[in-house]
């Protein structure tokens, strides 16, 4: 996976962000390549979620640079608007479209974005609505289905940019416990078909079983990168140990 | 104050007198209505246009990486936005009405009609109320949806169409029929530059027949059944544009929406599933 013929496909080196005079990143390195599943753990306050919504711009980094198959993407030259409609993004939050309904929801994005035909949009969005099991409730409005409906949704609508990199950003937090299962399940599912993805979680289990890498935050750096296993079974700095002390004494 | 002429007529009673009123002058009634009618709409809707306008230009964010000829443009558009909205909700509509009416003339030339005045200040001074109204009304809509529009690619522009305002609108749709019935009711100001609406037309014919109270009365009923129209009416397409309460499946459900519905199959499999077990535990 990490053979160096491979170029990344996102790149990111010495990212520091600030929020006035608290560094909420600091000096973060880090490569995302073809179909890695990348799950970003850390305790909250550690900057997963800023690291994240940095990648997809939605914060502007203070320092440091983020490159997309080599180009920088905070570059004048680069549209925002064209990378981001290839680097899709999950809320925790969901954030569908409230007045839409969610087959439009699905469709906004291709139509609007990538500029496709209604009909094609619509193809589309149903391709996808039916990977996540949503297809039935395409005239339903979100304030109408349950959060792990519109979770599933919001992954669908995502996806229907056919994105290159999705982002996940602890997309299962906001759900009833019994609601986190069927969005699991999809993002399994996605992992399996070899869709590159960012996951911030607190979903352990998940990110043990699911992730080709385990990022370890804490305090706006990175303090461990590595494959699941060792960072599940024998985990290199003191940091992580603790942290995951609760979850591997209760494995 | 007795007119010979009119002393006969003078012996009617109040009743007779709104009956006379209503088969004689119906017709002053109902053109002086039409033109309040026409008024409150039109300065209602170029109102909102206005609000509309004005409302998005003051929530176009400003990032700090952005070009400073854009910053500086956006500063003095938005500072002459700021004065406008607070000069006119700071004065009366009456007062500028006849500073509009009066001034355009020895200012700038402009001889325009009474009726042409009052178009503009209705417009401009709903304008302003409802600049202030959208402003609230794009605040109000939570930013997660701006934040979702941006992660697909679409520009602010896109966004604000498609996503941001259809949400503002429907929000501050009270707002607008609010406007609509102050409007309905505050034309009648315009008497003062002689627009001949429904209080003008009132005035005329209480100057005809010296019967200020049916003539009054009359034109109070008129102003309720118009306003009671409107809001009736703005009710109704609130509602409708809500949707439906409910909606229908497109087909069966076989993905079952929550664990309790899935079948037993895979809802075992979920519930005894390792990392199920394991989530709980972490809690």
């Amino acid at each position: 996976m990490m053979d160096g013929s491979k170029s990344p496909v996102i790149e990111v080196s010495h990212l520091v962000k600030n929020f006035g005079k608290v560094e909420v990143l600091k000096d973060i390195d880090f490569k995302t390549y073809h179909e890695d599943v990348i799950c970003v753990i850390g305790s909250s306050g550690s900057g997963k979620s800023t690291l994240l919504r940095c990648i997809n711009m939605l914060e502007v980094p203070t320092a440091g640079r983020i490159l997309f198959h080599d180009r920088d993407i905070m570059d004048r030259g680069t549209k925002i608007t064209k990378y981001r409609a290839k680097v899709g993004m999950v809320f925790q939050q969901f954030n569908l479209f409230n007045n839409m309904t969610v087959l439009e929801n699905c469709m906004a994005g291709p139509v609007k974005v990538l500029k496709k035909s209604r009909e094609e949009a619509e193809e589309i969005a149903m391709k996808f609505l039916e990977k996540v099991g949503m297809d039935p409730y395409i005239h339903a409005k979100p304030d109408q289905i349950s959060g792990g409906q519109k979770q599933r949704v919001a992954i669908a609508r995502a996806l229907a940019m056919e994105p290159e990199v999705l982002l996940f950003d602890e997309p299962t937090s906001a759900l009833d416990p019994e609601m986190v299962g069927e969005v699991l399940e999809v993002m399994r599912e996605l992992a399996k078909e070899g869709l590159t993805m960012i996951i911030v979680t607190h979903e352990m289990a998940f990110a043990r079983d699911v992730a080709t890498r385990v990022v370890f935050m804490d305090k706006g750096i990175i303090v461990e990168d590595d494959s699941p296993e060792v960072i599940f079974n024998n985990p290199k700095n003191p940091r992580t140990k603790e942290f995951l002390s609760r979850f591997i004494r209760n494995k | 104050m007795y007119i010979p002429a009119l002393l006969a007529a003078s012996d009617r009673t109040f009743w007779e007198w709104v009956v006379y009123l209503l088969q004689n002058n119906w017709m002053d009634f109902l053109r002086g209505a039409g033109i309040t009618l026409l008024l409150a709409a039109i300065g209602t809707l170029v109102g909102c246009i206005i609000g509309f306008l004005v409302g998005i230009v003051q929530t176009i964010p400003m990032e700090p990486q952005d070009h400073l000829f854009k910053k500086i443009v956006l500063k003095i558009v938005r500072g002459i936005m700021t004065a406008y909205i607070e000069v006119f909700r700071g004065t009366p509509m009456i007062v500028q009405a006849v500073v509009i009416y009066y001034g355009s003339l020895k200012m700038f030339g402009i001889d325009m009609s009474a009726m042409t005045a009052g178009f503009v200040v209705v417009s401009i001074n709903t304008g302003a109320y409802m600049s202030e109204s959208v402003r609230g009304g794009i605040d109000s809509i939570d930013k997660g949806q701006t934040e979702a529009a941006k992660a697909i690619g679409m520009t602010h522009f896109q966004s604000m169409i498609s996503i941001i305002l259809p949400q503002a609108l429907r929000n501050i749709l009270p707002q607008i029929g609010n406007n609509l019935i102050i409007n309905i009711k505050d034309t009648a100001v315009l008497a003062v530059i002689s627009v001949t609406e429904l209080f003008f037309a009132a005035k005329t014919l209480d100057g005809m027949y010296y019967q200020t109270f049916p003539v009054y009365l009359i034109v109070c009923a008129m102003y309720f059944v118009m306003t009671f129209t409107c809001s009736r009416i703005l009710r109704w397409y609130e509602n409708k544009i809500d949707g439906p309460d409910s909606y229908n499946l497109a087909g069966p459900d076989k993905s079952q929406n929550t664990a309790k519905k899935r079948s037993p199959g895979i809802s075992m499999q979920l519930m005894s599933g390792r990392y199920f077990e394991q989530r709980s535990a972490m809690r």
